[in-house]
């Protein structure tokens, strides 16, 4: 009982953390720089299908299976989904903050469409299956193999984590948060505002990538159904939830709101008779856009709100007023 | 080419630019992308389709076709509460959410984002409503007219098509002759010195919610009369509708309506073309093309 406990748990933190990974994408994005990104799921899907492409075994009727390494996989679901990121960050990103939010929900409704239509390369609304999962030759041995699985999640996320916070520390951290704080002031400083904006919208981005690659691997079957906006839409929960421009709290607001997803889910599939299990599952989503929106309003920081750090050679310090 | 898709197109066409004058109007004065703008649309339909069932239930006189067309005196009627009851709705919105949030001096790109929260939690409640199974207004066939030149279109097709011109000439003359049409205008060019100068902006800024929820309910109504009713039906609209609003340059009225036929025509052209499952990759080749050319769009100014 115990060890079955163990195991669901490590599945558990598993798919959390690998929301994790999206939720520190996207911290990049909009925490430290002011990039909106409504299109998420779409990045996500990306990265998911180029490693699924490269690392699944020859497949007659469709392209590729490349069988490559997992790791191949990844890394290539990263690069690709940061270069998608860079075009249409280049597109977009002088314009008017919200015009980069509706070019990149474009962006999703089109990968959408492509991953439904390219049956040659994506196997349209059946997906792809068989991706390799890692480890899977101690599949037999259920908790080892789902506890191997959390660690290497686990040291992904922590990995990501510690660059991260370099990243923001350093000189190149200050300037993206200098520029979403006064953009005037940082130009008039020499900082070339869109080349930096752009810079950390494409690392986001292949983060995003990343985190797509990590979970089709650790599931073993992606389909376009896997990337709708409900998806966009529990990232951005996570992000506000945690509080945006915390990387802690891009981490600890995945881990919350994936457990609150997970038990309501588990409530209603307790509460309702299987025939209006469907239907209930819609109230899911309005309680965490309720969620969204009452954050928004009473505590726009979120539970860890960011840190005043200036460098990492002075020792941070709370903000004390919320940024609007 | 087809004659046939034109026409498809255009009244296609008609109903997405019904609804970017809605985003267009919302998005020049309130200055943030209302991406809860096609729920308004799904909620419109639906609005319609409870007041009609219930208005045909009540009194059966009035679901007896009215000549040519496929719907009784039940729809139209249900249409213009609808109209009001999508006002409304907009109006809850905004006191709820959007007001309170402009009081807190939020930045545009949180006005978006609380938009874009509001939007799911809409689209969510209208499927635990109404469930996600497709609704109809009516069941009734209608044979297409012949128009000449080998195109044919409905009864249902041309009125929709006829209300739309009507309802963007209406906007139009509403913006350009009035005061109140004035005085949004003035809100939209500055809304702290249009309120220095006595206009009352947060009339206006009802007003403007009333007009842009009420063309989402008739954009609703005519999408959910010539295809289908699903909760689904505004988010599929979105993205045409930001690339109409931002191809005929925000805030104007009658370039939103001419780009709204622009991509209907473009999409019909797309299914000939390239086959019906690409069509909602036109919308965002179009927002693309206009992001690269001209970002302030045809009749915009440049920022």
């Amino acid at each position: 009982m115990s060890l079955e406990l163990v195991a669901y748990a490590a599945f558990f933190m598993t798919m959390a953390l690998s929301y994790a990974i999206i939720c520190l994408g996207l911290n990049v994005q909009w925490g430290q720089t002011g990039v909106f990104n409504v299109g998420v799921a779409g990045f996500v899907a990306v990265g998911a299908y180029v490693s699924a492409l490269l690392t699944t075994p020859e497949t007659a009727g469709r392209l590729g299976g490349f069988g490559l390494p997992i790791a191949v996989g990844w890394l290539g679901g990263a690069l690709v989904t940061s270069g998608v990121s860079f075009l249409i960050g280049a597109l977009t990103i002088r314009l008017r903050s919200d015009y980069l939010a509706i070019a990149t929900f474009g962006v999703a409704v089109v990968v959408q469409l492509a991953a439904l239509n390219l049956e040659s390369i994506t196997g349209g609304p059946f997906g792809i299956g068989f991706i390799p999962r890692p480890f899977s030759e101690l599949a037999g041995n259920s908790l080892l193999f789902s506890l191997l699985n959390f660690a290497i999640v686990a040291l992904l996320v922590i990995g990501l984590y510690l660059v991260l916070e370099r990243l923001a520390r350093s000189p190149w951290g200050r300037v993206l948060r200098a520029i979403r704080e006064d953009e005037t002031a940082a130009l008039a400083l020499g900082k070339n505002a869109v080349k930096f904006r752009l810079q950390a919208f494409a690392i986001g981005g292949g983060i995003m990538g990343l985190a797509g690659a990590v979970q089709a691997h650790f599931i073993g079957f992606i389909a376009p159904d896997n990337y709708m906006p409900i998806l966009t839409f529990q990232v951005w929960a996570m992000l506000i939830v945690g509080g945006s421009g915390n990387n802690r709290g891009a981490i600890f607001g995945a881990i919350l709101v994936w457990g609150i997803w997970a038990a309501s889910a588990a409530a209603i599939a307790a509460l309702f008779p299987p025939g209006e299990q469907a239907r209930a599952a819609t109230l899911q989503i309005v309680m965490i856009g309720i969620a969204l929106c009452l954050i928004l309003l009473w505590r726009p920081r979120g539970i860890l709100g960011e840190l005043r750090q200036v460098s990492r050679h002075l020792t941070p310090r709370r903000t004390p007023d919320a940024r609007p | 080419m087809n004659p046939q898709a034109l026409m498809d197109g255009l009244v296609s066409g008609s109903m997405i630019g019904l609804g970017a004058v809605g985003i267009t109007l919302t998005y020049s004065i309130l200055r943030f992308a209302n991406f809860a703008h096609g729920d308004f649309i799904s909620w419109g339909a639906y609005f319609a389709l409870a007041v009609a069932g219930t208005l045909g239930a009540a009194f059966s006189g009035l679901t007896t076709p009215i000549g040519p067309f496929s719907f009784g005196w039940a729809l139209p009627l249900a249409a213009l509460v609808a109209v009001a009851l999508n006002g409304g709705l907009a109006l809850l919105v905004d006191a709820l959410l959007f007001g309170r949030l402009r009081k807190h001096h939020s930045t545009v790109i949180i006005m978006v984002m609380a938009s874009f929260g509001a939007a799911l939690t809409l689209r969510s409640l209208l499927e635990f409503i109404f469930s996600a199974r497709p609704a109809y207004y009516s069941k009734a066939l209608q044979i297409a007219l012949p128009l000449g030149g080998g195109i044919r279109a409905t009864p249902d097709q041309l009125l929709s098509l006829a209300v739309a011109v009507v309802l963007v000439v209406a906007v139009h003359l509403l913006l350009t002759r009035t005061a109140i049409g004035r005085a949004m205008r003035a809100v939209s060019e500055n809304m702290a010195l249009a309120g220095l100068v006595g206009i009352r902006v947060r009339r206006v800024i009802r007003v403007v919610w009333l007009l842009g929820a009420g063309l989402a309910a008739i954009a609703g109504v005519t999408a959910g009369l010539l295809v289908q009713i699903r909760p689904q039906m505004g988010l599929d609209l979105l993205l045409p509708l930001f690339a109409a609003a931002i191809l005929g340059g925000i805030g104007s009225v009658p370039g939103a309506m001419l780009a709204g036929l622009i991509i209907g025509l473009s999409e019909a052209i797309a299914v000939q073309l390239v086959g019906a499952q690409w069509r909602a990759g036109v919308s965002f080749v179009i927002l693309v093309a206009v992001l690269l050319a001209r970002p302030q769009g045809l009749f915009g100014r440049a920022e």
